[in-house]
């Protein structure tokens, strides 16, 4: 496994200004992977914009988790649609 | 450029109180927020403006601003200053060029309708423009700054140098600088016009939070964890602090959220050396996992006995 590819929760923290049991809550809530390398935690940085996304859907809009969790799966399923209208246009070019 | 009434975008009235603008701001940015909109070009730009409206109207001095000279409000200051200097002068008018005085960004005040800006600062400034210009001296603008510091960063006085607009700053930060505290450095503004005073740099200091420590005055706040035999037992725990490692004797029978005071053990108190709050600490017990068959049997003693 490549350190460098990990980032700790700790400097995350720091970075985002967040507290710690937020990082907790989401992984509870099947949000986020976090992965204990030692005695330490770290999330892999391809989930990085994932997390961006629910710290910005938290502190900036005060959405709870419950919440958190249902934009997930609807915006999942609008950027599915939205790849399928794409593929579907490019068969069949109006 | 096209006006932006800032009001209407948050669907409002001018008469709206500040939790009305924080409610309209809410609803409208989890409505098209590009998180909640991927792809979506027209929401991000809705998204944008609503961001803008807020900024303004959620400050109680830039919405005064607005509500007084409407979309050129940035360039109130510069107005006012001008006002300031005219006052100085015995209240003559202007002669000058009022278009170069308001050139850039918003120096473009045509095409105005309803309380038309144009018009009233043109009326501000006599609208002629004479002849015989006057060399008039005109203090510089304010710059007003951000830095960002981490809580460790702000416990102990150090040396930073800045950038601002091209020149270099050294600047020392006392030991228990405040959250949102700000300092004036006087004449690190823009350059005075015509020989008049150079303005001042203003900067805010922004202290991140702390994973550990939580900050409330000079006091500092930690929820560490406590493992139960320990609480249960008694005997000694060393915990990290600002400063280094400190060990803190336990009680027997510590109960989950007990709270201990470590005098001193706190932030430095202002540019008063020597002086610190305190450091509060609250346990949180944690119960212990994947016993053992042997370590279940113990425990299933213990709830008998």
């Amino acid at each position: 496994m490549e350190r460098s590819e990990w980032i700790a929760i700790s400097d995350c923290c720091t970075h985002y200004n967040i507290e710690i049991s937020f990082v907790d809550s989401l992984q509870d809530y099947g949000l986020i992977e976090i992965t204990r390398i030692q005695e330490s935690q770290y999330i892999h940085e391809d989930r990085l914009p994932a997390l961006e996304r629910f710290i910005r859907l938290h502190y900036d809009l005060n959405i709870n988790l419950e919440g958190i969790d249902v934009i997930t799966q609807l915006v999942q399923q609008v950027e599915q649609l939205q790849h399928e209208i794409a593929l579907l246009r490019s068969q069949f070019p109006r | 450029m096209a006006f932006i009434d800032y009001y209407q975008i948050l669907g409002l009235t001018k008469s709206a109180s500040d939790e009305d603008i924080k409610k309209a701001y809410r609803k409208l940015a989890r409505k098209y927020h590009p998180d909640v909109n991927p792809n979506n070009a027209e929401a991000t730009l809705k998204f944008q403006q609503i961001n803008e409206a807020n900024e303004v109207l959620s400050d109680p001095e830039k919405r005064k601003k607005y509500d007084q000279y409407g979309e050129n409000w940035q360039q109130a200051d510069q107005y006012e200053a001008y006002e300031q200097a005219r006052r100085a002068q015995g209240g003559g008018s202007y002669g000058g060029d009022a278009g170069s005085w308001f050139s850039g960004d918003g120096g473009d005040f045509s095409g105005f309708t309803g309380d038309n800006f144009s018009e009233f600062f043109q009326s501000m400034f006599g609208g002629e423009r004479s002849g015989g210009r006057r060399t008039q001296q005109y203090r510089g603008q304010d710059y007003n700054a951000e830095l960002q510091l981490n809580l460790r960063d702000a416990y102990e006085t150090h040396k930073q140098t800045l950038t601002v607009n091209g020149k270099n700053i050294r600047i020392t930060i006392p030991a228990g600088v405040a959250n949102e505290q700000v300092i004036k450095l006087k004449g690190y503004g823009a350059p005075g016009q015509n020989g008049g005073p150079d303005g001042d740099l203003y900067i805010t200091f922004k202290i991140a939070e702390d994973p550990t420590f939580k900050r409330q005055g000079n006091d500092l706040y930690a929820t560490l964890d406590l493992d139960l035999y320990t609480a249960v037992l008694g005997g000694d725990v060393t915990i990290d602090t600002l400063t280094g490692k400190v060990k803190v004797p336990i009680k027997p029978e510590t109960q989950n959220g007990t709270k201990v005071r470590l005098r001193g053990k706190g932030f430095p108190v202002y540019k008063k050396d020597g002086e610190f709050g305190d450091l509060i600490l609250s346990w949180s017990i944690k119960i212990p996992t994947n016993l053992t068959d042997r370590q279940k049997e113990l425990f299933q003693e213990l709830a008998q006995s």
